[in-house]
């Protein structure tokens, strides 16, 4: 390779990683910015209520047929997998286990993130390019207080509510296949799930859905915030949004599960 | 000079390698309505952004009422109001709710008498009450105009901005437009700066006229001097020719 092909490979390199470099630092402005304005007064408690209503009271259908489905499908796996072995009463613990501490709340989060993250980055995209978010400004509004705030506050209250909903109908959704699918006696089923329900396993769950509900409408907020160039540019934010908190939620649920359980 | 509501000096912005302001000087005094006119994308909008603090200008100074606005942290918008080309209404709230934002959010009134207040100024800018609770999206683009205008005189500001106030508008509705503009910035007694391309609004709503072009202010004066200027870049934008100094980018 000549001199001219290295200088035209690193200028190759350079020019997404300063891009890259370029991003992180606005998106890390933005955060810190987040975080500082959700402890600053003024609160829009209205704002709040609205957002909570939105991500939580209208995500219940979704997470509900999510969790059902996903705690049927580990009953049957399990069932399948270790029948051989003779210990069909592990099915209650290993549906309990794996609903309340991964199912649930990953499961969840994707959908909300899918729901919420889209539909903010779709509202706060369109008032960046109608300048809707200028006009907060020139009425002396921080839009960091008034748009972001609320939404950051309202997931990360609602995904825990959210997630012990799911892990009812999760497990109850194990109950059901066990109980007319595998013939399992359902005194037995609750008496195992009953008796293996551990403070943990639940906790675990709420903390991923705090930690997923902040990312989920930090992310949202910020590509929304970001967009730019009209519909096109909304539509990116929308697909960015979802896809980087997908990504976010799948990573950060691994670091949590690995912090909490691998001592 | 003492007489000056904005003054700004050496005022430069890029995008990039694109100079948008590169080096403006220009100066609003006290009460007059000045109308920046100049081509599409000759840095009109990014100017009146950079006094309001929407855009960090690169350096260069503008002062309002003398003091330094650029990286202050106080809050200059109290004195400011805004008319956004499109309108800027919040979609999310009712178009009461819209023109009373500054009201409910800082002026410590109740809604009632925030709606009440709003109301009586949607009348100023010929808007029937039965118009207060509707949704922005279900009107049409001349009342957003006039919310827009409504929300941006609520609060008696001293200083009113306009961006393409017309833009988008048939002839007539313009020209109301136009006056209204006149009686609210005349009624406050506030000093407005307007950009826009429309001559015809220029025309009317001008105290002075100023020309943007390629990032800085290359003339200023009277619609009367405006007239009889043989400045040819002046000349070529009033007659809207392709022929001319001024090379439109393609």
């Amino acid at each position: 390779m000549g001199k001219k092909g290295i200088i035209s490979f690193l200028q190759a390199l350079g020019k997404p990683l300063v891009a890259f470099i370029t991003n992180l630092g606005y998106f890390t402005r933005f955060l810190f910015k987040s975080v500082y304005n959700c402890f600053m007064p003024p609160f829009y408690i209205k704002l709040f209520w609205r957002q909570f209503i939105n991500i939580g009271f209208y995500s219940l259908p979704v997470v509900g047929l999510t969790t059902l489905f996903a705690g049927m499908v580990i009953a049957i796996q399990t069932y399948s997998g270790i029948s051989k072995y003779g210990a069909e009463s592990a099915v209650a613990l290993v549906v309990l286990i794996s609903v309340t501490r991964e199912l649930a709340p990953v499961l969840s989060a994707l959908m909300v993130a899918g729901r919420i993250g889209a539909a903010m980055a779709a509202e706060i995209g369109t008032m960046r390019v109608t300048e809707q978010i200028d006009a907060l400004v020139t009425l002396s509004a921080n839009p960091f207080r008034y748009l972001i705030a609320p939404r950051v506050w309202a997931a990360i209250s609602v995904m825990p509510i959210l997630v012990l909903f799911g892990d009812v109908i999760g497990i109850f959704g194990g109950y059901l296949v066990s109980i007319y699918k595998l013939d399992f006696n359902p005194a037995n089923y609750i008496n195992n799930t009953m008796t293996n329900l551990q403070t943990l396993d639940v906790m675990t769950g709420v903390v991923k859905a705090a930690v997923f509900g902040f990312i989920i409408a930090v992310m949202g907020c910020y590509h929304g915030y970001r967009s730019k160039g009209g519909a096109q540019g909304v539509g990116e934010a929308t697909t960015n949004a979802v896809v980087s908190s997908s990504i976010l939620i799948l990573i950060f649920n691994y670091l949590i599960t690995e912090i909490i359980f691998s001592r | 000079m003492a007489d000056n509501k904005i003054e700004i000096r050496n005022l430069y912005k890029a995008f990039g390698k694109k100079k948008v302001l590169d080096g403006l000087d220009l100066d609003v005094r006290k009460g007059e309505s000045l109308v920046v006119i100049g081509g599409s994308g000759t840095g009109k909008s990014v100017l009146i952004k950079c006094i309001q603090g929407l855009l960090v200008p690169d350096c260069g100074s503008i002062k309002i009422d003398g003091k330094e606005v650029v990286g202050t942290k106080e809050d200059i918008h109290q004195k400011m109001g805004m008319l956004f080309q499109g309108g800027a209404l919040f979609d999310s709230l009712s178009v009461w709710e819209n023109v009373a934002f500054r009201l409910l959010e800082h002026g410590n009134v109740s809604r009632r008498k925030a709606r009440v207040e709003a109301i009586r100024v949607l009348r100023q800018v010929g808007l029937a009450p039965d118009v207060a609770d509707l949704s922005p999206a279900e009107l049409s683009g001349g009342m957003q105009k006039r919310v827009g205008l409504a929300r941006a005189v609520i609060s008696q500001p001293e200083i009113i901005f306009f961006d393409e106030p017309t833009t988008g508008l048939d002839p007539i509705m313009a020209d109301v437009i136009n006056d209204l503009i006149i009686e609210s910035a005349r009624g406050l007694g506030a000093t407005t700066l307007t950009i826009t391309h429309d001559m015809a609004s220029a025309r009317k709503i001008a105290d002075r006229i100023a020309m943007l072009y390629q990032g800085k202010i290359i003339w200023s004066g009277t619609v009367k001097e405006m007239d009889k200027s043989d400045n040819p870049y002046l000349r070529q934008f009033i007659s809207g020719s392709s022929q001319g100094p001024i090379k439109v980018e393609v």
